[in-house]
């Protein structure tokens, strides 16, 4: 498959949708979410404080992998901050194509560290977004013995946080995230704590996952190997500011080679060597 | 051997190596009384020491309770507003290193019922632990947690009930164990004072009565009564307070 750059956006279109109830493929893929413009700075030390964002500009549509990738300080979280509505931005606007910002529920969000309640169960951890809105325990259940399963934590329903390993709390952490059925999955850096091996186990059931969901996921990270291996789209950052420099589309085909395997294949690697390439030329 | 037994250990030898210097030095027991003489004096008349044990325990006890229920609700209400905060604090530090023998007397004076001014000046020295400790404890959970609880349209008071509580429980109960020995301190200092004025309940008043009469045994046996129960005390909460963790799944 052809290496695709940002500038052939209607080639590329075929490649955002995993969902495979989507019909006729030369379609454009429902949009999501529009960025224009979008800055943030924070008051600090520096007169004028530090511009964390500026001018970012990003289409997001229904069903992508976006990874955000770049060094320390170069806004992704910001932005990631920004999409889930937990910040707001000082210029440029969100645009979202339903009209209105997403309700509670409809975001999922995985943080660099699982952020468990400590002294809740595994079930009680993935119930809480759903008792948050009312549900009761019993209504809630079904979904959580569903999505419980889905992360490959069932049996472990009753274990509490400190019972369980890193990988297994961020696999409670993504069930959390997946039990409102979210349309949007954001997640900052959620691997980075994880050795090596946990961490390439939960990326190929992340994206497992994610075809069988079908949601949109934006994927905060700073390892070159982990967007290349995860994302259909990656977008490269720049610190001082923040900004983004650039879009890198995926060769690899979505849905094949998920397993261990697509590390070795000839089209990852050279993903790799672009992207770090790309890289060193928007940090110049 | 098991370090349980190593007060015990050490107690009896200081109990010994104390009876026999008074024996071998011939001390009276006017300036300092042996261990012996101490516990003579107990049993003597057990029944007077371990009535106003129990009344300085019950003043102890109230005191306590008052101070838990107080503290939390404060640091709640603080930790519920940033007016509340800015509020209160200032004054819980200020009540906080107010020396109680300066004001005892006229809490006495003010309150009138002798139990409840006890209570009042037991839990002004009881209040500050559960007050500062329940208000770290609210603000204990990370930025992340309360984002989540943001992020799905969490009200204030469920933030408060499923995040900040069970977080701060902890924190209480580790103040409510330090604030247990305060209180009873804060008990028997404000019954000194209440004791020099004429009110005559409480151990704070036997070790005064022991102490014009010269009667040092009687005095240490007050004292000891008191070491005892502060011991006992402690231990109590200690307990107390990994059963409600492992309740809670928090031990």
């Amino acid at each position: 498959m052809a290496f695709c750059d940002e500038n052939d956006d209607d080639a590329t279109t075929l490649f955002f949708c995993p969902n495979r109830a989507r019909s006729g493929r030369s379609r454009a893929p429902p949009g999501m979410l529009t960025l224009t413009d979008v800055g943030r700075r924070f008051p600090g030390a520096t007169p004028g404080g530090t511009e964390a964002l500026r001018d970012a500009n990003l289409l997001l549509s229904a069903g992508d992998f976006v990874a955000l990738l770049g060094p320390s300080g170069c806004g992704k979280s910001t932005l990631l901050r920004l999409i889930a509505g937990l910040d707001r931005p000082d210029s440029g606007q969100l645009t979202w194509d339903a009209g209105q910002p997403p309700a509670p529920g409809e975001i999922g969000y995985v943080f660099q560290d699982a952020t468990l309640l400590p002294w809740a169960t595994t079930a009680d951890n993935v119930f809480l977004p759903l008792r948050l809105r009312g549900e009761s325990r019993a209504q809630a259940q079904p979904a959580i013995a569903a999505v419980l399963a889905r992360v490959g934590l069932t049996g472990f329903e009753n274990a509490r946080p400190q019972q369980l390993s890193g990988g297994m709390r961020m696999r409670v952490s993504i069930a959390r995230a997946l039990v409102t059925q979210p349309r949007l999955l954001l997640m900052d850096e959620p691997f980075a704590a994880l050795d090596e091996f946990t961490r390439h186990r939960l990326q190929t059931d992340l994206l497992a996952l994610w075809q069988g969901l079908g949601c949109t996921v934006v994927f905060v990270t700073h390892s070159i190997y982990e967007a290349a291996f995860l994302a259909r789209r990656v977008v490269l950052m720049t610190p001082r500011p923040g900004r983004i420099a650039r879009e890198m589309l995926s060769p690899l085909q979505a849905g094949a080679n998920n397993d261990a395997d697509k590390r070795l294949h000839p089209d990852y690697a050279r993903f790799v060597a672009d992207i770090a390439h790309a890289m060193e030329a928007a940090l110049q | 051997m098991s370090a349980r037994f190593a007060p015990i250990v050490f107690g009896s030898l200081a109990l010994l190596g104390w009876e026999a210097g008074l024996r071998a030095f011939d001390v009276p027991a006017y300036v300092v009384p042996s261990p012996v003489a101490v516990l003579a004096s107990f049993v003597a008349d057990p029944v007077g020491l371990l009535v106003s044990l129990a009344s300085t325990l019950a003043i102890a006890f109230v005191a306590l309770t008052v101070a838990a229920l107080l503290g939390a609700a404060m640091a709640v209400a603080m930790a519920s507003s940033r007016w509340a905060q800015a509020a209160i604090q200032p004054w819980a530090v200020a009540l906080q290193v107010t020396p109680l023998p300066a004001i005892a007397p006229l809490i006495i004076i003010w309150v009138g019922d002798p139990f409840a001014a006890l209570v009042v000046c037991a839990t002004i020295v009881a209040f500050f632990p559960l007050f500062a400790n329940t208000a770290t404890g609210l603000a204990s959970p990370p930025a992340a947690l309360q984002d989540l609880f943001h992020l799905y349209g969490a009200g204030r008071w469920q933030t408060l009930r499923l995040l900040r509580l069970p977080a701060a429980l902890p924190y209480f109960l580790s103040g409510l164990r330090i604030s247990g020995g305060l209180a009873l301190v804060g008990a028997v200092v404000a019954e000194l004072v209440a004791g020099s004025g004429g009110f005559a309940s409480g151990l704070a008043y036997r070790i005064l009565e022991a102490s014009y009469r010269l009667d040092m045994p009687r005095m240490f046996a007050a004292l000891v009564l008191l070491a005892v129960a502060g011991v006992a005390i402690d231990h109590g909460l200690a307990a107390c307070g990994r059963f409600v963790l492992r309740r809670w799944g928090q031990s």
